[in-house]
């Protein structure tokens, strides 16, 4: 049987979910979406810009080819991420929507309090709530209760690439939710990615660990293979750690 | 007539609708979300909604972001 994610009723093959921000310039970001194997791609609602000499996200990304999945990125209220949300779905005409409430502008860490309450209303309005949140095992069960289809705990701060910082609170989260977690932010290289999977994580988000690679396109491939590789390694269930070494060769048999 | 679009003062012709408004700026309706006075227009009204003086009109779309 096929080894998918499921978020919300639609069925994905990749766990690997990225963004579209921070990329040098549009060519690369589609080469980069291209080498990730990603289905489900990260935007912000914006403006319009008004200047049609202007390129806009949409003439590089085929929402045919890629499930967009809005944010309400610098929303620091719950009422600007629900207005934002809104307004995501009239666009995209799809429900599954990134909430994030930003509670500081230097840490960019959630605002749980107001991401809860965004996402009670959310989903009363008929959304599929993916919210980005602490790795806080008592939040994420209660983001769950209140209907949410996935949870998303940060690895560490967004865009700091410092790796999943909590290993252990992430382990706690996944044997206290039942719906999918992703860990959103904080990743900086592959082995960040596998180790999420590896944790058994369900998927994984990332936008500058690839966007601001030296060169995006090769560690977009990196992070689906690392995904690949911590997923495989998670499936195929690891060795206990032991601190004392256990031979790999008979003991039986020397000449010696 | 003037309305404020996108933060920005802009003069209109009478009878302007949504429609005619984003056609105006070529923008494909498709690929857009339209909040008037902080309420949302569906696209299937974009035709019908007729723009009056002083509407606060937002036209978003999708950027990139993570």
């Amino acid at each position: 049987m096929a080894d998918t994610l499921t978020i919300g009723g639609k069925t994905f093959r990749s766990r690997l979910l990225v963004g579209t921000g921070k990329y040098p310039d549009y060519p690369t970001m589609v080469r980069a979406l291209e080498a990730s194997g990603a289905e489900i791609v990260t935007v912000a609602v914006r403006r319009v810009n008004l200047d049609r000499s202007k390129e806009s996200l949409l003439d590089h990304v085929d929402p045919r080819r890629y499930t967009l999945l809005p944010n309400t990125a610098a929303c620091f209220t719950e009422e600007d991420a629900v207005r934002t949300c809104h307004l995501a779905r009239e666009a995209g005409m799809s429900d599954m929507v990134k909430l994030e409430v930003i509670g500081d502008e230097k840490t960019l860490f959630p605002d749980t309090q107001a991401l809860l309450a965004a996402a009670k209303r959310l989903v009363k309005d008929g959304f599929v709530v993916l919210p980005y949140t602490n790795d806080d095992p008592i939040m994420a069960k209660r983001l769950e209760d209140a209907g949410c289809a996935a949870v998303m705990p940060l690895a560490a701060p967004i865009g700091s690439g410092l790796g999943i910082r909590n290993p252990y609170n992430i382990r706690i989260i996944l044997e206290t939710v039942k719906v999918p977690v992703i860990v959103d932010a904080g990743v900086g290289t592959a082995s960040d990615a596998a180790m999420a999977l590896e944790l058994g994580c369900d998927g994984v988000l990332m936008n500058t660990a690839i966007a601001s690679a030296k060169d995006p396109v090769l560690m977009a491939e990196a992070m689906r293979d690392g995904v690949s590789a911590g997923r495989k390694s998670f499936l195929a269930g690891r060795i206990p750690k032991k601190l004392y070494a256990t031979a790999s060769s008979p003991l039986d048999g020397t000449f010696f | 007539m003037e309305i404020v679009l996108n933060g920005e003062t802009r003069a209109v012709g009478e009878g302007a609708t949504v429609s005619s408004l984003l056609e105006e700026l070529s923008l494909p309706p498709t690929r857009v979300a339209v909040e008037r006075n902080r309420v949302i227009v569906r696209k299937t009204e974009y035709g019908a909604t007729e723009l009056a003086a002083g509407d606060r009109l937002e036209i978003v779309t999708f950027v990139g972001g993570g």
